[in-house]
């Protein structure tokens, strides 16, 4: 599978389906995992680096599940390319910088994605549409089981999985929902609900991973703590907070369409309206403005454009996808035109 | 300025991020730094936070000892640890245990893995023993702060450790 492929379809986790998809656009559930006896990434030389790149490979291309998928080697990759894959979710920002003996690995619907010799050997992740962490959990599981009767992990009974970092040490586990809250923004309680998951031992990111701050009203929220509880313990726990959030949305969006419905129908018209004939735009701009018109086909108030669709357009509008789309480098502000041509063309359908 | 997190604390800890055009910034109390040192990655100094906590703890042993500490599996020093924050290799874990106890509960708040195990390990996968799968209900006792259970709990695993010895 060559990286354009990915182009032809909308990956598993933007298909704007499963369950709550008017407030959760997908559900993340990722493992770190270490080779036992290896150095750890950051504390390995490039001979080490290199075998433990082969060790995980070779024992990956084994795994049954895993057979249609692709291995991308970080070092043969462009720039364009490596923030192509950030930008599709399938690794992180960190994992595209120093990319000596690094790779990732992506099956063919986008739903697994593992990236080799990032922070640990290997941090495996399962993305689902809507809010479906058991589902994720069933999936990473399964896999999770089949790598390690290949592999040899770094395991302690009483610590659990051995992490580079001592804050995944235990399960290694993160699970992460990423949220669409624009009602709780408008209706300014958003602050509220961050600071009571945080006490909870939550965080908080935006729509592009970690460092980023939450942007077009979008928010990834995780469990922090990894060790003490099972993994379905944690699930239970990220699941019980997530449903009291959506409750949340769900009221402030009612309460909006009550008391203030042509105030909201004028800003989602005016979103579209700006996206529909803008000649130049930011993606900065373009995610706040799609966020409106998502909350639009959300509530019904925008009728003929589907969920899916506007899922579709926060990922093709960003750089990396751009210049794919366009086969060829573009400045800032080419890239500004060509997005604002890209959206005109497609809600203008 | 105010904490983006809590609200409520003194942002002391400003972090800023350029992703090819967007800017963004994050003002943080030191607090909510140290809860968000999890998520965060190398480029915002996770290393020096964690370093710093590594540091705060009271050694479990004097700190000449503590310096002398040598994985020999990859050549980590418990001196390495603490300044860059990240373990060598999974032996390190075994070298360090009795440093690494108290900055696993501090972070954690458990120091008792409940989870699953790998199908290959030589070791029990899944069914735990009954000492692991008692200390595991004690850990959640004192979590729920139901002392009488845990005293409970305890005597349980005094006995079969005794028992087993």
């Amino acid at each position: 599978m060559l990286l354009v492929d990915f182009l032809k379809h909308n990956s598993e986790w933007l298909k704007g389906t499963g369950p709550n998809s008017d407030i959760v656009i997908s559900t993340r559930i990722r493992l770190a995992r270490n080779l036992d006896k290896f150095s750890f990434p950051h504390w390995s030389n490039k001979q080490q680096g290199e075998r433990a790149l082969d060790t995980v490979i070779g024992g990956i291309s084994k795994v049954n599940y895993l057979k249609g998928s692709t291995v991308f080697k970080l070092s043969d990759m462009d720039a364009v390319d490596k923030q192509f894959l950030v930008e599709r979710h399938l690794m992180s920002l960190e994992h595209a910088q120093k990319t000596d003996n690094k790779a990732v690995i992506v099956d063919s619907e986008e739903i697994v994605a593992i990236m080799v010799n990032e922070e640990d050997h290997l941090r495996m992740q399962v993305m689902q549409s809507g809010f479906n962490l058991y589902e994720a959990w069933n999936i990473i599981n399964d896999i999770d089981d089949s790598i390690s009767k290949e592999l040899n992990y770094a395991y302690l009974p009483d610590w659990g999985y051995l992490t580079a970092c001592p804050t995944n040490t235990g399960t290694g586990m993160r699970g992460s929902v990423m949220l669409h809250l624009p009602a709780l923004v408008m209706t300014r309680q958003i602050d509220r609900v961050l600071a009571a998951i945080s006490k909870l031992s939550f965080t908080t990111r935006g729509l592009y991973g970690e460092g980023t701050q939450a942007t077009g009203n979008f928010f990834q929220i995780s469990n922090q703590v990894s060790l003490g509880h099972s993994e379905e313990e944690i699930i239970e726990n990220i699941n019980g907070v997530i449903r009291q959030i959506i409750d949340q949305e769900k009221q402030a969006r009612e309460v909006m369409l009550s008391r203030n419905r042509t105030v909201l129908e004028d800003r989602i018209n005016r979103s579209l309206g700006i996206l529909k004939s803008a000649h130049i735009i930011s993606s900065q701009e373009t995610t706040e403005l799609l966020s409106m018109v998502r909350l639009g086909a959300d509530l019904g108030i925008i009728k003929h454009i589907d969920r899916s669709r506007v899922n579709e357009l926060f990922i093709i509008t960003q750089p990396a996808h751009l210049q794919k789309i366009e086969n060829k480098k573009l400045t800032a502000e080419d890239r500004d035109l060509k997005r604002a041509e890209l959206i005109r063309n497609r809600l203008n359908l | 300025m105010t904490c983006d997190l809590c609200g409520k604390n003194p942002a002391t800890v400003h972090l800023t991020e350029i992703i090819d055009e967007q800017m963004s910034e994050l003002h943080l109390c030191e607090e909510c730094a140290r809860k968000k040192s999890a998520s965060m990655d190398q480029q915002f100094g996770l290393s020096d936070l964690l370093a710093g906590m590594a540091q705060v703890e009271k050694p479990a042993l004097k700190e000449e000892e503590s310096a002398v500490a040598k994985c020999p599996n990859c050549g980590m020093t418990y001196a390495d640890f603490k300044k860059i924050g990240r373990l060598g290799c999974g032996e390190c874990y075994n070298v360090f245990k009795r440093y690494l106890a108290p900055l696993l509960k501090r972070i954690h708040g458990s120091v008792q893995h409940a989870g699953k195990a790998p199908i290959k390990s030589a070791r029990p996968a899944k069914k735990k023993s009954d000492i692991q799968e008692l200390r595991a209900r004690l850990q959640k006792a004192i979590d729920a702060e139901d002392f009488e259970e845990a005293a409970r709990l305890r005597d349980q695993i005094r006995i079969l450790e005794t028992k087993k010895e």
